[in-house]
């Protein structure tokens, strides 16, 4: 049946996450963005609430109550807190969901109790590559099976590289298909470079050199079987619909209170048409890319095939963030350009989601 | 309702039925009605009453979408042919305002020939006059009773009145007429009145030659004296704002809440029309050896692809702010801003996807032996009646900012 209501338990969770993004996430939104650091405080903070660890499998610590739907509803909630903070807060998942859906069992037992346990754990996922032409299905980094291991050779970049021990996931083209291979942070080979990138400032990211990396057969996600990287890609993509709907909602709203309370030839400037009209498209637009998150979301949890579905929501979402957050900069004249106020943060923020591939996982 | 997307057993049955009946009973005279433009589509007519009527399969007592499966329903049918649709024998919105604003006593009055008249009948709600489009409070036609006969005498002309012809025409049948009681008192002396079918001093004047939805029978209406009695009136003869507040009033308000229910329609209709266009579209492109590779790396997409992805994407958006709208509207919940924001949103997206679908056809979606430039014509009207594009943005803009229409005008 048809319905739009989010379960009690579903509203619950939001209303703590949000409770949580009031009070700690959103402080720390525009300090993170100059430092170019994530709030550890907040990171442990988060933590605590097991918005990760609640979905992962009860057999290695975790709360065994995976749904897609409302990890999707969390993800707009930190995102409409702060992106950058709401992507670290969420990275234990670009382990734990790969790790989870396609890990052998001894993966599984050496990397997600880790996640699971009292202490923030981030997690790392190698997909982008610095180049427009990239593709996710198709890494220009190689996988290259040699004796008892296999060699990896490439680069990527905007690969979240948050402080903590545990390994980055990178994929690499195996034999012309792509797959996981679970790399130390310290392999021989391996050269993280932090970066600069026009949006997410408050997100440590980093390019990853490859050259000759060597790592032993059982790194390989999900060992002989593999791991199958299109169907994480239609997570990634759902998430990032939902973290996208979650900032354009706080951008909509911080256009929609400056138009209310700004004067101009003495009235607020939302009693002019020309603002009013501008943010009824904005809600708009927000609505009608989260019901097709939440489409999509749905059906991943249904087991059911969600590619399609999945790309119009992250393309829908994407269009709809670059719209809103641009709309809010406008809305606010001068001041949405200057950095005392958020907007020109989210607009750097939205200008990025077509490369902001699996950046969090549901 | 907890969130979820799979449509109840009743919604699919519905669909498929439907379904059935666009493709059977409606496509293949699309096109005839459409160039007969002033004619009744009698075949299509008499289908209806003695058969589509009937309702779809379907467990009436299963829990189900409710408001949804009517949206399911004109979807489909305009996905058939959104001329037909509206002009199919029903009471439409002079139902829905009788349903809105009515007694039970009314309701049973004027609904009855719709059960029972051995041949079609129509409603009709007549609103718009030359002087008044949105601004349905300015309208200037009038109501004065008549305390010797107990009568309302009506006088003005209404333009735009969709199915007026057989409304107004064929017994039976009644159009609700939107007059003015007072109009020192503006919007407050305004109500709406049940005027019976061949009533004395109702003229049909004229029906409009039309882009699209040609098949639709949109009527001038002329009002010269004409009489109607006391119990014609829907809700309450107070006016508000003088004196005391009558309660229960349904006057104005009652008016214009039937848009709640209506515009969900409407916009299920425009996505009908959309996906019948989009659906040719992609068609078409499947039999040139064109697929959509919904898994391609972005700079691998052809400029169709993107284009066909991004309508399909917006048609989606707003078929689900549609289904959400009408689920609120089912529950008793306000919908108000939801209503709006679905109407909005797909009288615009299928005025764009119908005529992008034009576009990437090129001199196909030109030509009158497809129905892909009829569907663009059909659509657009979607971004008009029930509230322009711009009607609705300013309801929307009103709801999110919390303003009143004094503050936003």
């Amino acid at each position: 049946m048809i319905g739009f209501d989010p379960t009690d338990e579903q509203a619950l969770i939001v209303e703590t996450v949000r409770q949580f993004v009031v009070n700690e996430v959103r402080p720390e939104s525009r300090p993170c963005d100059e430092a170019h650091a994530l709030s550890k405080d907040v990171l442990t903070q988060a933590h605590e609430l097991g918005l990760v660890a609640n979905g992962l499998p009860e057999t290695h610590g975790g709360g065994g109550e995976r749904s897609a739907l409302t990890s999707c509803l969390i993800a707009e909630e930190l995102a409409w807190g702060d992106l950058s903070l709401a992507i670290g807060i969420l990275s234990p998942s670009l382990l734990g969901v790969p790790v989870t859906d396609y890990g052998t069992e001894a993966q599984q037992a050496s990397l997600l109790p880790t996640l699971c346990s009292d202490s923030f754990e981030p997690g790392s996922l190698a997909i982008v590559e610095p180049r427009f032409d990239f593709n996710p299905l198709a890494p220009t980094t190689t996988a290259r099976k040699d004796g008892d291991g296999y060699v990896l050779d490439g680069a990527k970049c905007l690969v979240p590289w948050l402080d903590g021990s545990g390994p980055v996931l990178v994929v690499a083209s195996d034999e012309g298909r792509p797959q996981a291979f679970v790399v130390p942070r310290g392999a021989k080979g391996l050269t993280a470079t932090p970066e600069r990138n026009l949006g997410l400032a408050g997100l440590p990211t980093v390019e990853l050199a490859l050259a000759g990396v060597r790592v032993p057969e059982d790194a390989r996600l999900g060992g002989a079987a593999g791991a199958d990287i299109a169907a994480l890609v239609d997570r990634g993509r759902v998430a990032m619909a939902a973290a996208a709907v979650g900032m354009a909602r706080a951008s909509f709203e911080l256009a929609r209170d400056y138009a209310k309370e700004r004067e101009a030839f003495g009235v607020p400037i939302a009693t002019k048409q020309a603002i009013a009209f501008k943010l009824a498209d904005m809600a708009i637009e927000i609505d009608a890319a989260r019901l097709l998150a939440w489409e999509a979301a749905f059906l991943l949890d249904e087991g059911k095939p969600v590619t399609r579905e999945a790309r119009l929501a992250s393309d829908k979402a994407r269009r709809t963030v670059l719209q809103v957050a641009d709309g809010a900069v406008q809305v606010l004249g001068g001041h949405g350009y200057i950095r005392d106020y958020l907007p020109e943060m989210h607009l750097r923020n939205a200008g990025g989601f077509q490369s902001f591939e699996a950046m969090s996982l549901l | 309702m907890p969130i979820s997307f799979e449509l109840s057993k009743n919604s699919v049955l519905a669909r498929e039925h439907y379904n059935k009946i666009a493709l059977e009973q409606m496509r293949p005279v699309s096109r005839e009605a459409d160039t007969r433009e002033h004619d009744l589509p009698q075949q299509w007519v008499d289908f209806w009453w003695n058969e589509g009527r009937k309702g779809s399969p379907g467990d009436p007592t299963a829990e189900g979408d409710g408001f949804v499966t009517v949206c399911i329903q004109a979807e489909e049918l305009c996905f058939g042919d959104a001329g037909l649709y509206l002009r199919m024998p029903t009471a439409a919105l002079g139902g829905s305002a009788v349903g809105a604003a009515g007694t039970p006593e009314q309701r049973e009055k004027f609904m009855e020939p719709f059960k029972s008249s051995p041949h079609p009948v129509w409603g009709a709600m007549a609103i718009t006059e030359p002087g008044a489009g949105s601004d349905s409070a300015a309208i200037e036609s009038t109501a004065d009773f008549d305390d010797a006969t107990q009568e309302w005498v009506l006088n003005g002309t209404k333009i735009f009145c969709t199915a007026g012809d057989g409304a107004s025409q064929v017994d039976g049948g009644f159009v609700v007429v939107w007059a003015t009681i007072d109009k020192s008192a503006g919007r407050g002396g305004i109500k709406s009145f049940v005027v019976p079918a061949n009533t004395p001093g109702m003229e049909l004047v004229g029906l409009e030659k039309k882009m699209g939805i040609r098949a639709s029978d949109t009527a001038t209406l002329r009002f010269d004296d004409c009489r109607v009695p006391r119990e014609n009136l829907l809700g309450s003869a107070e006016v508000r704002g003088k004196g005391k507040k009558p309660s229960g009033d349904k006057g104005f308000k009652g008016a214009m809440a039937t848009f709640d229910a209506s515009r969900p329609i409407v916009a299920a209709m425009a996505v009908g029309v959309g996906r019948a266009s989009l659906d040719f579209l992609k068609e078409e492109l499947a039999r040139q050896g064109v697929t959509i590779r919904y898994d391609a790396a972005p700079h691998e997409l052809t400029a169709i692809e993107r284009d066909v992805m991004e309508m399909e994407a917006e048609l989606q958006g707003a078929r689900l702010l549609t289904w959400r709208s009408a689920q609120m509207m089912g529950q008793g919940k306000p919908n108000n801003l939801e209503a709006s924001m679905a109407k909005a949103k797909a009288g615009l997206a299928v005025t764009q996807i119908t005529q992008r679908a034009v576009q990437i056809l090129g001199p196909l979606g030109q030509s009158q032996k497809l129905l892909v430039e009829k569907w663009m014509r059909d659509a657009k009207i979607n971004d008009i009646f029930e509230g322009t594009q711009q009607i609705n943005q300013l309801i929307v803009a009103r709801r999110i900012l919390d303003y009143s229409s004094a503050m936003l005008r």
